[in-house]
C-alpha cells in the first residue's frame, strides 16, 4: 500500500506491506533509527514518537494507519539553526533533552528517546505536574538503568523551564573540586 | 647531540599550533560531577545500537525455537521454508553440525569433575528448554524470515520436563542430559578458612542458639532494555569477519568465537557498538553470535539477527534461582560462632559462559561483615529443563547478602535483640582492618560504624520505631516495618591468581593505553567496554586529573577489538577499580617520559623538574616551564629529544589487582503494609554507601539508584515462573513485572568515604552495590511489619497476595502452585529440636510451612 507521511519535517511516500509496523517502517523503511524497539507487547515505551503532536507507541501502530500523519521522532525534536538542520551539530536541544542530561536522567540511553517524547507530550497536557503525576505520566515507559529518580527530576525541571520559571539546577558541578589525596 | 633547548623551533611549532599552548589546567577532576559526554548522542537519537546497523545486501536471520521443554528431535524439515519468497537459506542443527563448533564454551569448571554437557548453538539430538534453537532461516528482511520459520516442520518426541531442582536430584528423575547419567552438575564444597562448623557448635555446649532458614532466590529475567542482536560483516574471500554485537565482552567474545568455530582469532574483529544495558545478561557467548558468524561465513553475505523481547526472555540467560539452606549459630549473648550454607543452584539446561561460577562467587560473601569462627559452604549445581542461568547484576553476591542479612534479623528476633545492635556486636570494627575473614578474603578497609550512624540519622530510626510501636498498639490496619541491610560485597573482579585458584578460564586484569596527540589532545584506550556506565566521562576525568589536560580534550576508544585490542571487558563492578586504575597507571608512564623530555628541553636535571597542573617547571625558576601539550608537540616533532629516546609519549599499562575491593554500606527501608490488601508501599529508603574515593558523584548516584531499583524489584515485583511442563509463563513484559516509575520510591542516598587501600585511586566500585544491598533491606522490612502477626518469613517477590496469605494464615498452596515452603527451625543447646521443614517450623511460621 502507498503511504505518505511527514517525518521530522521531511515528506515521504512509500509502498509498504499492510502488516508493517510503523516502528519498522520508520527504522528500516526510512532509516530513522533514533527510535529503538524494546519489546513486542507495547509495554516498554522505547518506541514512542509524536504523531500529530500526541505521543504514540510506534510499535502499536501499522505504518498504513499513519498515512497522512505528521510524525516527530527524537531525531527531529531539536530545533535547527541556520546552516544546520535539527540534527546538525549546531542544533538547539529541546528543553526536555537538556533536562535529561542536566539531571542525569539516562544511563545506557535505550529508553531515552521514548522517555523524552513521552515527557514532551506529558508536559503539553500537564505543564505543572507533581512528582507523583510525573511518575504516573511516564508509567508506560520502562527504564532498567536509572531507578527513575533522575528522570523524574529531569521532567520536573523541563516543566519548570517550559513554564518560563527556569530549569531546576542540575546535579553537575562546573567548578573544580579540591584535589583529593589518594593513598600511595 | 644538542643539549641546547631549540627554543626557536618549539616556539615556531607552538605558534603554528596555538591550541597546544592555550589549554589551561582544568584541575581537580576526581570527585567532580562532570556532565556526561555520552549523553549528546543518546538524547538526540544519534546512537549506534546494533539493530541500527545496516549494510549493503544485509540478510536477516531468525531462529526457530523449541516450544517444548524437553524432547528428542526426530526430524527437522526446512524444505518448505526454502520455497518461501525472500528466503535465501534455512538450516537445521544437523545441517550446521560440522561448522558451528563442537560446543559453546563454559569458562568456569568449578570442580574438576563438573558435568559440562555438549551445548551446540542449534540443538541436534534433543531440545532441553523452551526456546532452545532448532533451526535458522536467512531471508531478505525480518518479516520474510519470521514467515519462513512457520514453514519449518519439526517432529519431536516429547520427554518429561524437570522444573524443580529437588525433583531433578531425586532418585529416578528424568535426566536433562541422558549421557551424563545425573542432573547433578557439580558439588562445590568449601570449608572456609576458619574452624570446623560442627565442632565449633558442639564445643559451645549449652551456650548456643542455632537458627535455620530456607530462603528461595527466585529466578529473574535481567531485561536490559535493549534486547540482544548481532550483525556479521564477512569478507568471505579472505575468511575475515567483523561482528557487531550487543555484548558487554567483545574481547572475551572474540577469543571464544575463535576457539569455538576455529576461525583464527586475528581474522575476527568484534565490536560492541552502543549497548543498551547488560546487567550480566550480555556477559556471554550466545548461540546466535556463533550462528550469525558461521552462516555469514557459509553464504558470504552480511547477516543480522535481532531478538524480540519475548525471545529475550527465553533465549537470554536468567539470573538467581537458588534454594538456600542456611544455619547460623551464636552464643546466647549474641556473638556469632559460625555459619553453614547449603545451596542448590539451578544451572538451567546447559552451562553458559560462567553459569556454575555464579553461586560459587557467593561462597565468599555469606559471612559478610561479621566476625565468626567457623564457616562451611556447599553448593550443588543442578540441571533442569529451563533457560540457562548466568550472571545477573551482583552474580552470587546478592543471593549471599540476602541470606545472611535475613538470618541476622531472624537471629535477633530469636534472641529478643534489636537487629542493629546484634549487627554492631558482630561486625568488624573500623580499627580492626585489614581483617582476615573466615571465608578466606582479606577486607582491606571499611567503616561500618560511620555508614550506619549516618544512615540512621538520615532515616530517623528513633522516630520511625516510635511510629511503628504506635501503629502496633492501635492495631492500625496499616502497619510499619523497618528493614536493615548492612552489606558488603567483593568487587573489582579480579586478581588473576585468585581466579586461577577458582579454576576460572581467564585472568582478571584490565588494559589501558594513553595516546598523546600532536595537538595536545589525548586518546585513552580502555579494555573495559561501556554499556551505560559513563566510562567516557569518568575516564576523561581520570586522565584530565592526572595529566592536567582539559576534560574536554580527552576521548575514549573502547569496545572494538581492532582499536582497543586488549581487554577483559565490563562486569563485576570492575571498570573503575581495575580499568580505571590501569588508566591512572598508564598516565603515570606518560608523565615519566614527558618529564625526561621536558628536562631535556628545559636544560635541567630531571630531578629538578616538577610537574603540577599540567606544567613542567624547573625548581626555583618558574619562568622555565613547558606544558604537557608543548611536550607532546615537541615529542611529535622529535627534532630535539634526549639521545636514544623513542619519539612517543604513548604508554600502555595492564593492571592486575592485588585484592578485591569491598564496598559496603547501610541500607534502611521502611515499608507500610496494608494488612487488609497485603499491599506493600516503600515509605522511606535511605542508603549510605561507602565505595571509597569517587570519580564522579553524579554517575555514582545514578548507579546506586539503578541498583536499588533492581534489588527492590526482586524483593517485591519480579519472578520468572515456569509451569510444570517447563513453559515460561512470564514470557513477556505483560507478565513479568519490571517496575515502572510509580512502583519505586524516592531514594535518599548518602556516602561515607573510606578509601580502598588496595589500589592507588582508593576506589571500590559501585555498579552492583544497590542491587546487592536493597533486596534484604526490603524483605526484612516486610517481615518486620508482619512479625507481630506470627510471620517470620515471606517468599520473594512479596506480592500483595503473598503478604495477605501470610497475614491470614492461609495454609493452601499459593496460586503459583509451588510447594517450596519457607521453612525454619530454632534449636537451643546445640541439639536441633526438629528437622528443617518439620514440627519446629510450624512454631515459628504461622502459615505452617505453606508456600508464601
Ligand atoms: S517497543 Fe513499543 S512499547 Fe516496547
Ligand atoms: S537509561 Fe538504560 S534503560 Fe533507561
Amino acid at each position: 500500500m502507498r503511504v505518505r507521511m511527514k517525518v521530522d519535517g521531511v515528506q515521504y511516500e512509500d509502498e509498504v506491506e499492510p502488516r508493517k509496523l510503523l516502528t519498522h517502517h520508520l527504522r528500516e523503511g526510512l532509516g530513522r533509527v533514533g527510535t529503538p524497539i524494546g519489546c513486542d507487547t507495547s509495554n516498554c515505551g522505547s518506541c514512542i514518537v509524536l504523531i500529530d503532536g500526541d505521543s504514540v507507541k510506534s510499535c502499536s501502530v501499522l505504518a498504513v494507519q499513519a498515512d497522512g500523519a505528521d510524525i516527530t521522532t527524537i531525531q527531529g525534536l531539536a530545533s535547527g539553526t541556520e546552516g544546520s538542520g535539527t540534527e546538525g551539530s549546531g542544533a538547539q536541544w529541546h528543553p526536555v533533552q537538556r533536562a535529561f542530561q542536566e539531571h542525569h536522567g539516562l544511563q545506557c540511553g535505550y529508553c531515552t528517546p521514548g522517555m523524552i517524547m513521552a515527557t514532551v507530550d506529558l508536559l503539553k497536557r500537564n505543564p505543572n505536574p507533581t512528582e507523583d503525576e510525573v511518575r504516573h505520566g511516564i508509567e508506560g515507559n520502562l527504564c532498567r538503568c536509572t531507578g527513575y529518580q533522575n528522570i523524574v527530576k529531569a521532567v520536573l525541571s523541563a516543566a519548570s523551564e517550559l513554564r518560563g520559571d527556569g530549569p531546576i539546577p542540575g546535579s553537575f558541578q562546573d567548578a573544580p573540586v579540591e584535589k583529593q589525596e589518594v593513598p600511595a | 647531540m644538542t643539549e641546547q633547548l631549540d627554543a626557536g623551533l618549539v616556539a615556531q611549532e607552538i605558534a603554528e599550533h596555538p591550541d597546544a599552548l592555550s589549554q589551561p589546567y582544568a584541575g581537580g577532576e576526581l570527585g567532580r560531577g562532570r556532565r556526561r559526554k555520552e549523553d549528546a548522542k543518546l538524547v538526540t537519537g544519534q546512537t549506534n545500537w546494533t539493530d541500527n546497523i545496516t549494510l549493503p545486501g544485509l540478510l536477516h536471520m531468525a531462529v526457530l525455537r523449541s516450544p517444548m521443554a524437553h524432547a528428542t528431535i526426530v526430524s527437522v524439515d526446512v524444505s518448505a521454508a526454502l520455497e518461501m519468497p525472500g528466503v535465501i537459506a534455512a538450516y537445521s542443527g544437523a545441517d550446521l553440525a560440522d561448522v558451528m563448533g563442537a560446543s559453546m564454551p563454559c569458562a568456569w569448571p568449578v570442580t574438576p569433575d563438573m558435568v559440562s554437557p555438549v551445548h551446540t548453538p542449534l540443538a541436534t539430538d534433543a531440545v532441553r528448554y523452551v526456546g532452545d534453537g532448532v533451526a535458522v532461516v536467512i531471508a531478505r528482511d525480518r518479516y520474510a524470515a519470521a514467515d519462513a520459520l512457520e514453514a519449518i516442520a519439526v517432529e519431536y518426541d516429547q520427554l518429561p520436563a524437570v522444573v524443580d531442582m529437588e525433583v531433578a536430584l531425586a532418585e529416578g528423575a528424568p535426566l536433562v542430559h541422558e549421557s551424563a547419567g545425573t542432573n547433578k552438575c557439580f558439588v562445590f564444597d568449601f570449608p572456609g578458612a576458619g574452624a570446623d562448623y560442627a565442632e565449633t557448635v558442639s564445643a559451645a555446649g549449652d551456650d548456643v542458639v542455632v537458627v535455620k532458614r530456607r530462603f528461595i532466590q527466585q529466578r529473574l529475567l535481567p531485561t536490559p532494555m535493549e534486547p540482544r542482536g548481532v550483525v556479521v560483516a564477512p569478507i568471505a574471500a579472505a575468511d575475515e569477519f567483523t561482528m557487531y554485537s550487543t555484548t558487554q565482552i567483545p574481547h572475551i567474545l572474540r577469543v571464544m568465537l575463535a576457539l569455538t568455530t576455529g576461525i583464527p582469532e586475528h581474522k575476527l574483529r568484534v565490536v560492541a557498538p552502543d549497548v543498551g544495558g547488560g546487567f550480566g545478561a550480555k556477559l556471554n557467548v550466545y548461540a546466535e553470535e556463533i550462528l550469525a558468524l558461521v552462516v555469514a561465513r557459509k553464504l558470504g553475505r552480511p547477516i543480522k539477527w535481532t531478538e524480540s523481547r519475548s525471545e529475550n526472555y527465553q533465549a537470554t540467560t536468567h539470573g538467581r534461582d537458588q534454594i538456600q539452606d542456611i544455619e547460623i549459630a551464636a552464643s546466647k549473648d549474641g556473638t556469632i560462632l559460625g555459619l553453614k550454607v547449603e545451596l542448590l543452584a539451578d544451572m538451567g539446561a546447559y552451562l553458559q559462559l560462567i553459569t556454575p561460577g555464579v553461586p560459587v562467587l557467593g561462597a565468599f560473601m555469606f559471612p559478610a561483615i561479621y566476625k565468626m569462627k567457623a564457616y562451611h559452604f556447599t553448593c550443588t549445581g543442578v540441571f533442569t529443563t529451563k533457560t540457562p542461568t548466568d550472571a545477573y547484576r551482583g552474580a552470587g553476591r546478592p543471593e549471599a547478602t540476602f541470606a545472611i542479612e535475613r538470618i541476622m534479623d531472624e537471629l535477633a528476633a530469636e534472641l529478643g535483640r534489636d537487629p542493629m545492635e546484634l549487627r554492631k556486636q558482630n561486625w568488624i570494627k573500623h580499627e580492626e582492618f585489614p581483617y582476615d575473614m573466615v571465608a578466606g578474603l582479606t577486607y582491606d578497609s571499611g567503616n561500618y560504624e560511620a555508614a550506619t550512624e549516618k544512615a540512621e540519622k538520615m532515616f530517623d530510626m528513633v522516630g520511625l520505631r516510635a511510629e511503628q510501636a504506635r501503629r502496633r498498639e492501635s492495631k492500625d490496619p496499616v502497619q510499619l516495618g523497618i528493614g536493615i541491610s548492612t552489606f558488603t560485597e567483593m568487587c573489582g573482579l579480579a586478581p588473576s591468581r585468585v581466579l586461577g585458584s577458582l579454576s576460572y578460564g581467564a585472568g582478571g586484569w584490565e588494559s589501558a593505553s594513553i595516546r598523546m596527540l600532536p595537538t595536545g589532545k589525548v586518546e585513552v584506550v580502555s579494555g573495559a567496554t561501556p554499556h551505560g556506565q559513563g566510562h567516557h566521562t569518568a575516564w576523561s576525568q581520570i586522565v584530565a586529573d592526572s595529566l592536567g589536560v582539559p576534560f574536554e580534550d580527552v576521548e575514549l576508544i573502547a569496545g572494538d577489538t581492532q582499536s582497543s585490542p586488549k581487554g577483559m571487558d565490563t562486569y563485576g563492578s570492575r571498570s573503575l577499580v581495575v580499568g580505571g586504575v590501569a588508566i591512572h597507571k598508564a598516565t603515570g608512564k606518560v608523565l615519566e617520559k614527558a618529564k625526561r623530555i621536558a628536562a631535556h628541553l628545559l636544560e635541567a636535571a630531571e630531578g629538578d623538574v616538577e610537574f603540577a597542573k599540567g606544567t613542567f617547571t624547573v625548581k626555583g625558576s618558574p619562568e622555565a616551564s613547558l606544558t604537557i601539550q608543548q611536550v607532546a608537540l615537541a615529542t611529535f616533532a622529535a627534532h630535539n629529544l634526549p639521545d636514544g629516546m623513542e619519539p612517543s609519549l604513548d604508554s600502555d599499562y595492564v593492571y592486575d589487582p592485588e585484592n578485591f575491593s569491598y564496598p559496603h554500606g547501610t541500607h534502611l527501608c521502611a515499608v507500610e503494609i496494608d494488612t487488609e490488601t497485603g499491599f506493600t508501599k516503600i515509605r522511606k529508603y535511605v542508603c549510605v554507601d561507602d565505595i571509597g574515593k569517587i570519580v564522579n558523584p553524579v554517575i555514582v548516584e545514578g548507579q546506586i539508584h539503578g541498583g536499588l531499583a533492581q534489588g527492590i524489584a526482586q524483593a517485591l515485583y519480579e519472578e520468572a515462573v515456569y509451569d510444570a511442563e517447563g513453559n515460561l509463563t512470564t514470557g513477556s513484559l505483560v507478565d513479568y513485572h519490571v517496575p515502572a516509575a510509580p512502583d519505586l520510591p524516592h531514594f535518599d542516598t548518602g556516602r561515607t568515604e573510606t578509601p580502598a587501600t588496595s589500589n592507588p585511586l582508593g576506589v571500590k566500585g559501585v555498579g552492583e552495590a544497590g542491587t546487592i544491598a536493597s533486596t534484604p533491606a526490603v524483605v526484612n522490612a516486610v517481615v518486620d511489619a508482619l512479625r507481630p502477626f506470627g510471620v517470620n518469613d515471606i517468599r520473594m517477590p512479596a506480592t500483595p497476595e503473598r503478604v495477605w496469605r501470610a497475614l491470614h494464615g492461609d495454609g493452601s498452596p499459593s496460586s503459583d502452585g509451588s510447594d517450596r515452603a519457607a521453612a525454619g527451625t530454632i534449636a537451643y543447646g546445640g541439639t536441633s529440636t526438629g528437622s528443617t521443614a518439620g514440627a519446629a517450623a510450624s512454631e515459628t511460621i504461622k502459615s505452617s510451612g505453606s508456600a508464601l
